[in-house]
């Protein structure tokens, strides 16, 4: 019997289950592969062969390179993954929530003002009915 | 015999490190989080454990996705903060106890626990950043660690009753060392926080108060909440809290909260933190 998935209604988050990381690992494994200096500088000295020593999907490899963060996480990304990538381009957590979330700068406000409320949050169908 | 003492919980959020290597704890932004934790510098002084078993979470960095153990001990001499990708915090190498460590591992998988041994180790900063706040910035660590890693990355998270019991049967290793070891156990992680797509920067500080509570007081209802509740209500970054579990587990029954500090935001998170001592 497949595990049921009772966290699929939850908008706007993607879990990284099993089935995600099977589908990520790959790119995962780029992503985390920029936590060390030599290869920040080998990705930035030729980033299209750099990205290719990893077998990742056609559309996880351009989804990369174009820094399309909400479809990385879709695609298999986690998100401790995926920010080592943003770091690589200067972007911090807080500067990737606002990029993820299409808030920009108001996302940092935001936080600041308590955060996003769960209310209205919770369920995928709370987000279809705005 | 070795004994546990005391149980602390921290938030280990990356910018609070960053905040303190870079020289703006004091101000407007960081400042009320560093206050919050004058009281557990000078409580930690005067409390003077010898060990801190401490559980973290490693954000691959030790752990890429190559091998995501779910319960990993470090029984290595030390630990050296890890490259994250902007180079290594400038904090002090973390000491082991390779003794202490050891015979935790061997007591906890005779008790059925599985438990992966690391005895090499890099941490990051969800194990260095709990010594940051609580320790300030001495120049070596006062005491030595024990580290216990759980994977949090990847779902499913072990359970929050198993790692409630894995708190009890760290305590029946813990007091089965023969050295007379005075113990505090650190959980870690959390509050209530959301990092990834659309809904980043969900939190819930009604919730994270309901947490707190039955932490405290009811720890075995607190250790009963599913994976569901912590990924709706408290973010999918929020099932970190059940690292709380084991540090609550491995105290009394009976505690006495002694501090209690919660504040939004750090970055994208709610910052929570308590002491509690064994009555």
């Amino acid at each position: 019997m497949a595990i049921d998935k009772i966290y699929d209604d939850i908008p706007g988050t993607v879990v990284f289950d099993s089935d995600q990381a099977i589908k990520g690992y790959h790119l995962n494994q780029f992503c985390i592969s920029l936590r060390l200096a030599p290869n920040r500088e080998a990705f930035k000295a030729d980033p299209q062969n750099y990205i290719d020593q990893f077998p990742m999907t056609p559309e996880q490899r351009e989804a990369a390179l174009n820094q399309e963060w909400n479809l990385l996480l879709e695609l298999g990304g986690n998100i401790y993954y995926t920010s080592k990538l943003a770091a690589f381009h200067g972007i911090n957590f807080q500067n990737l929530a606002g990029l993820m979330t299409g808030m920009g700068s108001d996302y940092r406000d935001m936080m600041i003002a308590g955060g996003r409320n769960i209310d209205g949050n919770r369920y995928q169908s709370e987000w279809d009915e705005k | 015999m070795a004994y546990i003492s005391s149980g602390v919980a921290c938030s280990h959020v990356p910018a609070l490190g960053v905040a303190s290597d870079t020289g703006i704890a004091n101000d407007d932004y960081y400042g009320p989080i560093f206050k919050g934790f004058e009281f557990s510098k000078q409580w930690i002084e005067n409390e003077k454990p010898d060990v801190i078993f401490l559980v973290y979470n490693d954000h691959c960095t030790a752990f890429d996705a190559r091998i995501i153990p779910t319960f990993a001990l470090g029984c290595a001499s030390e630990y050296v903060p890890a490259d994250e990708g902007w180079g290594p915090r400038p904090v002090p190498v973390v000491q082991g106890h390779r003794e202490l460590s050891a015979h935790i591992a061997q007591s906890l998988i005779l008790d059925s626990f599985d438990i992966t041994i690391m005895n090499e180790m890099e941490v990051d900063h969800g194990l260095t950043v709990p010594l940051t706040m609580m320790f300030g910035q001495p120049d070596e660590w006062p005491c030595p660690v024990v580290p216990l890693a759980v994977n949090v990355v990847q779902y499913p998270a072990p359970l929050g009753s198993r790692c409630y019991a894995l708190g009890k049967a760290i305590r029946t290793a813990i007091e089965s060392y023969p050295d007379n070891l005075k113990v505090c156990v650190f959980g870690t992680g959390g509050m209530s926080h959301q990092l990834q797509h659309k809904r980043a920067g969900l939190i819930n500080s009604e919730w994270d108060d309901r947490f707190m509570n039955l932490l405290v007081n009811e720890p075995e209802k607190g250790a009963s909440i599913d994976h569901i509740e912590y990924l709706r209500e408290a973010g999918s970054e929020g099932i970190e809290l059940v690292m709380w579990h084991v540090m609550r587990g491995a105290l009394n029954e009976q505690v006495e909260e002694v501090h209690r500090f919660y504040h939004v935001p750090a970055s994208n998170t709610a910052v929570g933190h308590l002491i509690l001592e064994n009555k």
